[in-house]
């Protein structure tokens, strides 16, 4: 069973990656882009087959590992 | 003193945390890896700079979870002392040792110049040798510096007196201009609840002799030397 884990910076946290890609579009010439926020995707294939465990899991991982809370949001999808 | 200098791969700074250590206290630190167990009847485990794990997933995210990291943890809550420096900082705050998290620097670029310090608290075994409100010079290189937390962590922390190093200008001032990488009230390190525990940014172990250009930093390697004078 495949888990997605999307980890974002917290709103509120400054993002800077974020920043710098808003400017860089600005810069190509995209307009109307009133803001970036930039975090990453981490996909698990786990051994789980019940869904509700696989996230219940994936979660876990996610606090402990994946995401660092004090800046860091978190959401899992199971596929 | 009896202290240890922890090293993961992709450490880079840990000679210089050599020098500066048997410099002040006139003994060799035991240099570890991180397979290795930490040995009984230490006085000071430090964490140095570097790029440890590559800097995957978070600065500092992979060491913390090493197995040494399991005994530096145990250590810590038997009140035995640890300084993180740089990456070092950063392991500590991944493995819950300290409050908070770095974020990447708010200019986004890597920061390899000299700052400004000015110590907000004196009087433990990190900073004994300074008086509350004296500034050095201390080198800092790295592209995650921007300390952040909460609002709640940052009134706790000040009240309870656990901010250690602010960044300050040549006046002493915190300014958001003497605030390069960005960090929430120009904290540059902090300390643990019971003391023993300091993390920071900057290198004091950069500047330990006039070799090296002056000995700002040395004060923090004479105050653990004096504080373990015993031992």
């Amino acid at each position: 069973m495949k888990a997605r884990v999307y980890v974002m910076p917290k709103a509120g946290v400054l993002d800077p990656q974020g920043k710098a890609i808003s400017h860089a579009l600005e810069g190509l010439g995209f307009g109307g882009v009133n803001d970036v926020r930039a975090g990453k995707v981490i996909e698990l294939d786990l051994a789980e087959t019940d869904p509700a465990r696989a996230k219940a899991a994936a979660e876990d991982m996610a606090r402990r590992l994946l995401a660092n809370t004090v800046i860091e949001s978190f959401r899992v999808e199971i596929a | 003193m009896k202290a240890a200098i922890v090293t993961f791969p992709g450490t880079n700074r840990e000679r210089d945390m050599r020098v500066a250590l048997k410099r002040a206290t006139g003994r060799d630190p035991l240099m570890l890896f991180h397979r290795d167990a930490l040995p009984q009847g230490l006085d000071l485990v430090v964490l140095p700079g570097g790029f440890s794990y590559g800097d995957y997933l978070r600065c500092g995210a992979m060491a913390a979870q090493s197995p040494i990291m399991r005994d530096v943890k145990d250590f810590a809550a038997k009140g035995g002392h640890v300084l993180g420096v740089c990456n070092g900082f950063q392991i500590l705050i991944e493995a819950g040792l300290l409050p908070g998290g770095l974020l990447r620097n708010r200019t986004l670029r890597f920061l390899s110049m000299d700052c400004t310090l000015r110590v907000e608290r004196a009087g433990t075994a990190f900073t004994s040798r300074w008086q509350k409100g004296a500034t050095f010079r201390a080198p800092m290189a790295h592209g995650d510096g921007n300390y952040f937390a909460d609002d709640a962590t940052l009134d706790r922390l000040e009240g309870e007196g656990l901010v250690a190093f602010r960044y300050v200008d040549e006046r002493g001032e915190a300014t958001e201009a003497a605030n390069r990488n960005g960090s929430v009230r120009n904290i540059a390190g902090i300390l643990s609840p019971n003391l023993r525990v300091c993390g920071l940014m900057p290198h004091p172990e950069d500047l330990v002799d006039d070799l090296m250009g002056g000995t700002d930093g040395l004060p923090m390697f004479e105050s653990l030397a004096e504080a373990f004078a015993a031992a």
